[in-house]
């Protein structure tokens, strides 16, 4: 490699950088609007037209505030948590290709900081170290009511990885790659002439358990079980102030984006779409962009409809629906991948998967809308 | 290109450590957390083996050595918490009710 | 020495102020965390030796699952701080003890492996060679190991559960 190439390396990781920053102050405005909107208000209206500007003005805001240490805290660990908030997403995010490639001083330069050999193992690995972060920064504070946060998040989130990890299992053993761009190449083309050949259409079950576990992993609602504010005051970050809780902040919307990219990048065929042929490195990102916002507007969706569910259904839901769901679904997946070769065709196997969806779909509504029993010697124990 | 020996010295100090982790800590987390240090060492050693008579075996034994510590860590944590549970302490030196 | 030997030095080191710092350490959670350190190098170890897969499977496993566990059980059994109250009484045999193994091991490694004699090539082991290895040649220990992450599932299960008071 040459200077030039490691200069383009670095051009790429800034440009990377500040795209997810803007992304950031974009989605964050969003939320507020969407959430608003299905709560017939107007939401935030005065920096900015429209009150585009609300994340910069908080961030000010909170950038110019005192951010103290609590006596009782534990110095270096408080300090170091808000960070570990944000680095792990933005590492996460640095596999995933979020455009295809622009021809530059003679070199084909993709929109993907680095294409690894292991890139869903690494995804994994990063989106497994948030969980630091938040436990951290409970424990660190030297108060209770953090302490509690960062236990319950703990065990939510280690119980959640698992079925995450067994969504990601089956779309690997789909594909045949852990490479991310192999994985978005192999996305391309149609069903019958007209469906997009992306991966969740067959692999429709591991979509929904992959958005599922990603909503807890991002400890958004109903699973933001370690910030409920009407338990734990404010949960894992009660005691932050200032720009440390910005970090803590913005990591979890940077953990949110990239969960949705990761989604958008598995599921929904990365940056593929149909565009007219000017600008031809252009219309992949913004249909990358566009994706991500479908996946982001479901998780306000869901935010603005379900009540926060109570701690010992959380983990009933996780390890006795999910799990077996995902691991009957990476059964299936092998029978998938391995049949057609023996037996008959492709297609009619991609509408078994789509029935065993629906069926799962409906498997899960009736968890959710399943009345209250009296479950009282299961005992909420953290 | 390593030299062999250098990779089983570092195994070995990790092994020691584990060793004397084992041996001088009294919460039963700590000891747990030293075990996972002498497994560590002996993962070490099989990648280097592997890597050193060119038999990719190693390598799937240390995967092998990670799941069951994996097993090992989730059956311990759970006697420590039992252990808690029933004595408000998870101090290795206060349960020698078996000791005689 | 090669670039690679410096490389696997450093991480050593590194990975060996953590395990000592972990095993001296007075605070339970700070213990956890020099854990995190060694085995994050012992990763990047695996890494340097060419064991691409075996390596982020470590990072994924020890560093993203088993020392969450490890802080989950510190919180919920409310350690005390103190080097007192985490270190019993037999410290200074413990260090004799380590350091005779230490000695042994160093001289039994030094007696068959003579130092700078032996050199790994190293090659690069992609995962897709790990994973047909694991399939054709080791199915039963595999299968093995799955039943017992199975039985150890449920023995945490049945060990952790609170009687059923009526």
């Amino acid at each position: 490699m040459g200077w030039l190439d490691w200069m383009l390396l670095l051009a790429r990781i800034v440009l990377t950088f500040f795209m997810l920053l803007f992304a950031l102050v974009i989605v964050i405005w969003l939320e507020r609007k969407f959430i608003a909107d299905m709560q017939t208000r107007p939401g935030p209206l005065r920096a900015g037209p429209r009150g585009v500007l609300i994340t910069l003005a908080d961030g000010m805001k909170l950038f110019f505030k005192e951010s103290f240490v609590p006596t009782l805290a534990d110095r270096p660990v408080y300090l170091i948590a808000p960070i570990l908030a944000v680095v792990p997403a933005f590492l996460a995010f640095s596999v995933i290709p979020w455009g295809t490639h622009v021809t530059l001083f003679g070199r084909e330069i993709p929109f993907q900081i680095a294409d690894l050999n292991i890139g869903i193992l690494w995804v994994l690995a990063m989106t497994s170290m948030t969980v630091y972060a938040v436990v951290l920064a409970g424990w660190s504070s030297g108060s209770n009511y953090p302490l509690l946060g960062s236990v319950r998040s703990s065990a939510q989130m280690i119980s959640y990885e698992v079925g995450m990890g067994l969504a990601l299992i089956s779309v690997l053993m789909f594909t045949g790659h852990l490479k991310m761009s192999e994985i978005v190449a192999g996305q391309g083309g149609y069903y019958w002439g007209f469906v997009p050949r992306w991966n969740f259409i067959p692999q429709f079950p591991a979509f929904l358990l992959y958005l599922i576990a990603g909503l807890a992993e991002t400890n958004r609602p109903p699973f933001d079980l370690p910030e409920a504010e009407s338990e734990l005051v404010a949960g894992f970050h009660t005691e932050y102030s200032g720009w440390r809780f910005a970090m803590l902040y913005l990591g979890e919307y940077l953990n949110t984006i990239t969960v949705a990219a990761i989604a958008t990048t598995l599921f929904l065929g990365g940056w593929r779409g149909p565009h007219p042929s000017f600008l031809p490195w252009l219309w992949p990102i913004a249909w990358f962009a566009l994706k991500i916002l479908v996946i982001f507007y479901v998780y306000v969706w869901i935010r603005g409809t379900m009540p926060r569910i109570r701690y010992d259904r959380l983990m009933a839901f996780g390890w006795k629906l999910l799990i077996p769901l995902g691991l009957f679904w990476v059964l299936a997946t092998g029978t998938i991948v391995l049949l057609p070769g023996l037996y008959g065709s492709r297609g009619r196997l991609v509408a078994v998967g789509l029935i065993v969806g629906i069926g799962m779909l409906l498997l899960l509504a009736a968890d959710v809308l399943e009345r209250p029993r009296s479950r009282s010697r299961e005992g909420a124990s953290p | 290109m390593i030299r062999l020996p250098l990779v089983l010295f570092f195994s070995a100090v990790l092994f020691s450590t584990g060793v004397y982790g084992v041996l001088a800590r009294r919460n039963g987390v700590l000891v747990l957390m030293s075990i996972e240090l002498m497994l560590n060492a002996v993962n070490v050693n099989l990648v280097a083996f592997s890597q050193y008579v060119r038999d990719i075996g190693g390598q799937v034994f240390a995967l092998f050595v990670i799941a069951v510590a994996a097993a090992e860590v989730g059956i311990g944590l759970a006697i420590v918490i039992l252990i808690f549970r029933n004595r408000e302490s998870i101090n290795v030196d206060e349960v020698s009710l078996l000791k005689w | 020495m090669t670039g690679q030997e410096y490389a696997f030095v450093v991480l050593a080191l590194v990975g060996t102020v953590g395990a000592v710092r972990l095993v001296t350490a007075k605070n339970v959670v700070h213990a956890a965390l020099y854990l995190v350190v060694t085995l994050a190098m012992v990763g990047s170890i695996y890494l340097v030796l060419g064991a691409e897969f075996v390596g982020w499977v470590q990072i994924l496993i020890y560093v993203g699952a088993i020392v969450i566990l490890f802080l989950f059980g510190l919180m919920l059994t409310k350690a005390p701080i103190g080097r007192e109250s985490l270190d019993n009484q037999q410290r200074g045999l413990a260090l004799l003890v380590a350091l005779a193994v230490l000695a042994g091991l160093v001289f039994l490694i030094q007696d068959a492996f003579h130092w700078g004699d032996r050199k790994m090539n190293l090659v690069h082991n992609t995962t897709g060679e790990v994973g047909r290895s694991i399939f054709q040649h080791y199915v039963l220990p595999f299968e093995a190991v799955s039943f017992i992450l199975l039985a150890a599932l449920i023995g945490a299960v049945v060990l952790a559960r609170r009687e059923e008071r009526e």
